[in-house]
């Protein structure tokens, strides 16, 4: 299992290849990214990611470690970046590891859904007009109760 | 303790971090006696379904015992991913 929090960019593709590479006697590997994209008013210049440093990795970490043991996956691993990213960077990726494809699906849903609100971070759009913190929406609360 | 506010928290208290003396029991209590002390305390903690807190860097609730606790932080609910 491996959790990383760093402000610098990370290859998507250098990642998700040195971790499929790395199993053994696992079936099936599961990748996801999360892209900075335009927001919904649009004209948004970029995204500043706030975090809690004493927590992030320790919040990251537990959550992981719980997608490990449910699904009895053969690794995890989390990146999150945090700072100043523009449009189009990528801020985030997992990727899971199981005998079958099914449980590698459902631990990255899992993670996704626990990392977007049980995670120390909080996103800033910075915008030509302003800048706005996004709100934390009823259904991302939601999505944690059918695990 | 050290009380530390993220996000608009932040914002609106004006600083990332400060030393608190406080014999307040619960997390409630410290949100009171601070609410008292400044209007900028009151504007962040007006609304406490808005927000949430951390005590020694694990999430808490509001009625949670500030015994032993060393580091207490507000924030609003989170937004990873």
């Amino acid at each position: 299992m491996q959790v990383r929090v760093q402000d610098k960019a990370f290859d998507f593709g250098a990642e998700a290849e040195r971790f499929a590479r790395a199993q053994s006697g696992m079936g099936a590997v599961v990748t996801f990214t999360g892209v900075v994209r335009d927001s919904a008013r649009g004209g948004m210049a970029a995204m500043e990611i706030e975090h809690y440093p004493g927590m992030t990795q320790k919040a990251l970490e537990a959550i992981a470690g719980e997608a490990v043991a449910r699904w009895d996956l053969g690794d995890a691993l989390v990146i999150h970046r945090h700072g100043l990213l523009e449009t189009g960077e990528l801020i985030m990726m997992v990727a899971t590891a199981a005998r079958h494809r099914k449980a590698a699906f459902e631990a990255a849903e899992f993670l996704m859904d626990y990392l977007k609100s049980r995670a120390p971070f909080w996103k800033k759009e910075i915008g030509a007009d302003g800048a706005e913190w996004v709100a934390a929406k009823d259904e991302d609360e939601a999505a944690l109760r059918r695990w | 303790m050290d009380v530390l506010y993220f996000a608009w928290v932040r914002e609106r208290i004006g600083v990332p971090k400060e030393r608190v003396e406080t014999k307040a029991a619960t997390v409630a209590e410290l949100v009171a006696e601070l609410t008292a002390r400044e209007e900028r305390y009151a504007a962040a903690f007006a609304d406490l379904s808005a927000l949430r807190v951390a005590l020694d860097q694990e999430l808490a609730d509001f009625e949670a015992s500030l015994k032993g606790v060393r580091e207490v932080a507000f924030f609003p609910p989170m937004t990873g991913g």
